[in-house]
């Protein structure tokens, strides 16, 4: 060990992981608290609405590069995505996709800590979850969309699809990915299908490192807020390989060796579809 | 006897009733159709996600999305974009009933959320490679599953039946969750249009681009199937003559009045985007 200390990135708010990850001196917040766009459907139902719904958006520079990060605080609502919040993300993807379409190229980062849709806005979270996934398919083309999922909410639901399709995915060994929430799967399917007390076995097949060990996710790093700007920081300098969203055909003659009656377990996965140097 | 919407698949209904063909396919799973037709005097692709009783994952059996389903729906839009590529990209239909995401561990393990993500990404590239993309919905389009398989249409079309349901979660879950018993979510859906599950309610929030009114969903006749050929002939045009993202969502007119906030968030967002 060395005397520098590592700083946690986790234990960051939303606001202070956006800093982190820009350049010293340039975090500029868009459509910050004081603006006071709230949810104008959580005080309906009794819910206190926080003003910035729980997203912050902010313009900066990565490496020099002119850049926007969208941050989702885990610690509001469970990060969830309800009309606001999800329309700041897309909103933002959107712009950053009009400056790269006129050849001024702005590089994208998700910092995504949340539970997936707000069920207290049901369908207008959904809506704005299928805009931001169409932003980030578009915007991709353009440059890296680079999502980091740090913990310890994790990254479930629709917002799961989100990570799934970034050029480049960073992880931690606190992450979580998943489409579907522990208890959620206990509640459709029972408890004899999972255990969501069961943290070892939840962390065995949703935790960080198994993502990264099976192939799901380009980086596993410690939590440290400045081993984690260097990363986002790498993958804006280097091209992205294929995304895995568009390999259907491996993954399919993946799956068809697969027996769902018996499936691998979480560490025999990574032998079939690992990288060689995370066996 | 069973009311007639009780056991009826809407999703292979209306993909016969449309393609006069079940859509079935020669490898791959059962529980993804694709059939080709004429729409509009041009040959169109259909594709339907549907229940299938002997499908070899179990989580999957009853019109879910599952591993193979989001993976085999990517491979079917990624070759019909392929195909197209140099000539006029042909119109794509997603007829939607789908119940959920599948739900289990295997799936977890095995990256359910990057199948559906894959599915995301070949219905949005295709209409980003110019193919028109419609989405008919006939029956339940749930959650994930509809991000899979519907929600990247240029133009999203539905049945005006009480079978034709659109939420992000099922309704017993959704009470489990929120710990809200079912009565009170459905008294807060009656008043608050985002949390109903009823097509009407969904239909004031502006995504819809059309609500077909006075066709059987469950028992179509040849004149309810002609018009909605026609419908969907429409919003291909439609489709065509706009841009290739999913602006429309924004400027309906019931999106201006029901999607206000996600409005006056983008326009905020433009105006302070360049340092001043």
């Amino acid at each position: 060990m060395t005397l520098a200390a590592r700083h946690s990135f986790i234990e960051l708010s939303a606001r202070e992981r956006a800093r982190a990850i820009l350049d010293a001196g340039t975090f500029r917040e868009l459509l910050g608290p004081f603006e006071r766009l709230k949810s104008p459907w959580l005080g309906l139902q009794g819910v206190v609405a926080q003003s910035d719904d729980g997203v912050v958006i902010a313009r900066g520079r990565i490496a020099g590069g002119s850049a926007v990060v969208a941050a989702i605080e885990g610690a509001y609502q469970g990060g969830s995505v309800g009309e606001v919040s999800g329309a700041k993300i897309a909103g933002a993807l959107e712009l950053a996709l009009r400056d790269c379409q006129s050849g001024r190229t702005v590089r994208p980062v998700l910092l995504l800590e949340t539970g997936g849709v707000r069920l207290q806005e049901a369908n207008l979270g959904l809506a704005a979850i299928a805009e931001v996934h169409a932003a980030i398919v578009a915007l991709r083309r353009h440059v890296p969309v680079v999502g980091v999922v740090a913990g310890l909410v994790g990254c479930f639901g629709g917002m799961s699809l989100a990570a799934a399709l970034c050029s480049h995915l960073i992880v931690t060994r606190q992450a979580r990915l998943g489409m579907n929430g522990p208890e959620v799967i206990e509640q459709e399917a029972g408890v004899g299908e999972l255990d969501a007390s069961d943290r070892g076995l939840v962390w065995s097949l949703l935790g960080g490192a198994q993502r990264y060990a099976t192939g799901l996710a380009d980086t596993l790093l410690e939590d440290d807020a400045e081993a984690i700007a260097a990363e986002v920081r790498r993958a804006f300098g280097s091209t992205a390989p294929p995304p895995r969203s568009e390999q259907a055909q491996c993954f399919l003659e993946r799956l068809a060796a697969i027996d769902p009656a018996q499936p691998p377990e979480p560490q025999a996965l990574r032998a079939l579809w690992g990288r060689a140097e995370a066996r | 006897m069973n009311a007639p919407q009780d056991d009826v698949q809407p999703g292979l209904r209306w993909l016969e009733a449309l393609t006069a063909s079940a859509g079935l396919r020669e490898s791959g799973p059962g529980t993804v159709r694709l059939a080709d037709a004429l729409l509009g005097g041009e040959a169109a692709r259909f594709i339907a996600v549907v229940p299938d009783a002997a499908n070899r994952f179990p989580r999957a059996r009853h019109g879910e999305v599952g591993l193979e389903e989001g993976w085999t729906l990517a491979l079917l839009v990624r070759a019909t974009v392929a195909a197209d590529r140099g000539q006029r990209p042909r119109p794509i239909v997603a007829i939607v009933d789908v119940s959920s995401q599948a739900y289990g561990r295997c799936e977890e393990l095995l990256g359910i959320h990057l199948a559906c993500a894959a599915a995301v990404d070949a219905y949005a590239s295709a209409r980003l490679a110019g193919h028109p993309i419609v989405a008919l919905l006939v029956g339940k389009a749930m959650s994930g599953a509809f991000l899979a398989h519907g929600y990247q249409a240029n133009r999203i079309l539905a049945l005006d039946a009480p079978q034709v349901l659109v939420h992000a979660m099922s309704k017993a879950a959704a009470a489990r969750v929120t710990r809200r018993p079912v009565a009170e979510l459905e008294e807060l859906g009656a008043r608050i249009p985002p949390l109903a599950y009823d097509i009407a309610s969904f239909a004031r929030l502006g995504l819809l681009h059309r609500l077909i009114s006075g066709v059987s969903a469950a028992a179509p006749s040849p004149e309810d199937i002609e018009r909605v050929r026609g419908e969907l002939a429409a919003a291909i045009r439609d489709a065509r003559g706009g841009g290739r993202d999913l602006a429309p969502r924004l400027t309906s007119a019931a999106a201006r009045a029901t999607r206000a906030a996600s409005i006056a968030v983008r326009q905020r967002l433009a105006e302070q985007w360049d340092a001043p």
